[in-house]
């Protein structure tokens, strides 16, 4: 299956909304988290959500999810729509015993050959049987992922995918993913703190800074004068280095860092 | 018969106890909860004085007050200042008070303060037996039921809850399934002692586990073991039965660690 992105969004049955958000905001102790969002998500495109920390993209994603209420707006979501949910981080006390196929099977139950398939197809080298305890943290993210992709969910929600994940890693699991949208032709959603490295596997960027800055097309959004506001301009900064010289208030009135 | 032994009849109600408390204290250990049995236990008390008052089994006063004790600390723990332990603690200390303001203030009945504190499994009567047993099928039937649940929110809420498990009500569950486990095992075990018997063999048959469905059924195994060497002991030097049958599930906690590690390796 070798269709460009472009291709395989087209082929979707006319682009099924799996998810649409209309206005919803939401506070946490009278700090205004979001505010005013509408998006939606359609059948097997790529969605990611930037922003500078504490823009409330992880509680987005959980809004949209039904895991935190919203104190406004109008949440659709398609009926029995399948999710796999990779959240930021899990803690899992070792005192609960498991093995790489049991975690994986936690919910439901999968053939052996099923379990193999998706483990090489994540990238998890360690054998079923090992424990999950003795996997590194990029390993671990893979088992997730894997866990996720064994429902064949019609959307992939990855909250920060690469984290634990080295410099070359990173470039090489956003390519996994956008290998695996393709072939379980699901739509993915995931947030990243870095537009400039998902730049090549994302159909549609969310700009986020407690509303919506700007969402388009990930070259358009990274000229937009909101983003540069956010982020820098990618020409006058080193790529994957940059760093933020003024952060938002919850207000939205700008803090100038000191250096 | 063989019933009218009271040495079988304690055997075959504490075996059906370690039976069922091993896979429920897995829960209590693997969410951090071991306080949990603890502030049932000791809310029993009132459970007891509740039932006398009422004119029912304490058994049901029992279960009633230590159902009351969770549906308490699920609604505390939806406020986020006090974590917890804290909660637990005046919860646990809270009904232990209130439990000895009412006896004593119950002047017509007598409870016997040392059975309740310590157990009496030999006093075991087969109408006992009848509830353990019949009281404990239940609880696994619902238990089992909601086995893979269960596990999904121990593991995560969020994933849980976004894979459609219904987080409220399995754990909802799971407090009514400890409350009962404590309701059936306190005349036997002792409030003193009845939450060894949930969380002591769920940690020591972790070192041996590679998976939740063994460490549940070793737990149980364990358990098991554990109240037969404990009532011989108890039978053989004439000392408590309580505090024998914890002293062993005890001692197999810690000799687990001082296996050779090759044997355990693999577990991790």
């Amino acid at each position: 299956m070798n269709l460009t992105t472009k291709e395989l969004y087209l082929k979707m049955p006319e682009n099924t909304v799996l998810i649409d958000a209309q206005g919803i905001s939401l506070k946490y102790a009278d700090k205004q988290i979001l505010q005013n969002i509408s998006l939606s998500i359609h059948a097997g495109e790529i969605v990611t959500i930037v922003g500078p920390n504490g823009a409330g993209k992880t509680t987005l994603i959980r809004a949209l999810l039904g895991l935190q209420t919203i104190d406004q707006g109008k949440l659709y979501k398609k009926n029995k729509l399948r999710i796999g949910y990779v959240p930021q981080k899990i803690r899992l006390d070792p005192v609960l015993p498991l093995t790489i196929k049991r975690f994986l099977t936690l919910t439901a139950n999968y053939a052996m050959n099923q379990i193999e398939q998706v483990l090489l197809e994540t990238g998890v080298k360690s054998s079923p049987e090992t424990s999950i305890y003795h996997l590194s943290g990029g390993e671990f993210q893979r088992l997730m992922l894997a866990r996720a992709l064994l429902a064949e969910p019609e959307l992939l929600v990855l909250d920060e995918p690469v984290q634990n994940v080295d410099y070359l890693g990173e470039a090489e699991l956003y390519r996994l993913i956008s290998d695996l949208r393709k072939r379980y032709q699901c739509a993915v959603l995931m947030i990243s703190h870095d537009l400039h490295v998902v730049m090549a596997s994302t159909d549609r960027v969310i700009c986020l800074d407690h509303h919506i800055c700007c969402q388009g097309e990930p070259c358009d959004v990274s000229l937009h004068p909101e983003y540069v506001r956010l982020f820098g301009s990618s020409k006058t900064l080193s790529i994957y280095n940059h760093h933020h010289d003024h952060s938002h208030e919850v207000d939205g009135s700008i803090q100038e860092h000191k250096h | 018969m063989l019933l009218d032994d009271f040495f079988i009849r304690s055997i075959i109600a504490g075996i059906g106890i370690a039976l069922i408390a091993g896979p429920l204290g897995c829960f209590v250990v693997w969410r951090r909860m071991s306080y949990l049995g603890d502030t049932m236990a000791h809310s029993s008390l009132l459970g007891v004085a509740l039932g006398f008052l009422l004119g029912i089994d304490p058994l049901f006063g029992v279960f009633a007050v230590a159902v009351l004790m969770a549906l308490l600390l699920f609604f505390f723990q939806k406020q986020k200042q006090i974590a917890s332990d804290a909660i637990l603690g005046t919860l646990s200390h809270a009904s232990l008070a209130l439990g000895i303001l009412v006896v004593s203030l119950m002047t017509w009945v007598r409870i016997d303060i040392s059975s309740f504190l310590f157990g009496d499994i030999l006093s075991v009567e087969i109408s006992d037996i009848g509830w353990i047993y019949g009281g404990g099928l239940i609880v696994l039937a619902v238990f089992l039921k909601n086995w893979k649940s269960l596990l999904a929110i121990t593991v995560d809420e969020d994933l849980a809850k976004a894979e459609g498990i219904p987080v409220v009500r399995v754990h909802l569950i799971y407090l009514f399934l400890i409350a009962a486990v404590i309701a059936l095992a306190i005349k036997i075990i002792g409030v003193l002692l009845v939450t060894s018997l949930l969380i002591v063999p769920a940690t020591a048959a972790r070192r041996y586990s590679n998976t939740p469905e063994q460490m549940a059924i070793g737990a149980a195994l364990l358990g098991v073991v554990s109240v037969v060497l404990g009532l011989l002991a108890s039978l053989e030097f004439d000392v408590p039965s309580g505090p024998a049958i914890v002293i062993v599930v005890v001692s197999f906690f810690f000799s687990s660690f001082l296996l050779p590690a090759s044997f355990n390796s693999r577990a991790g």
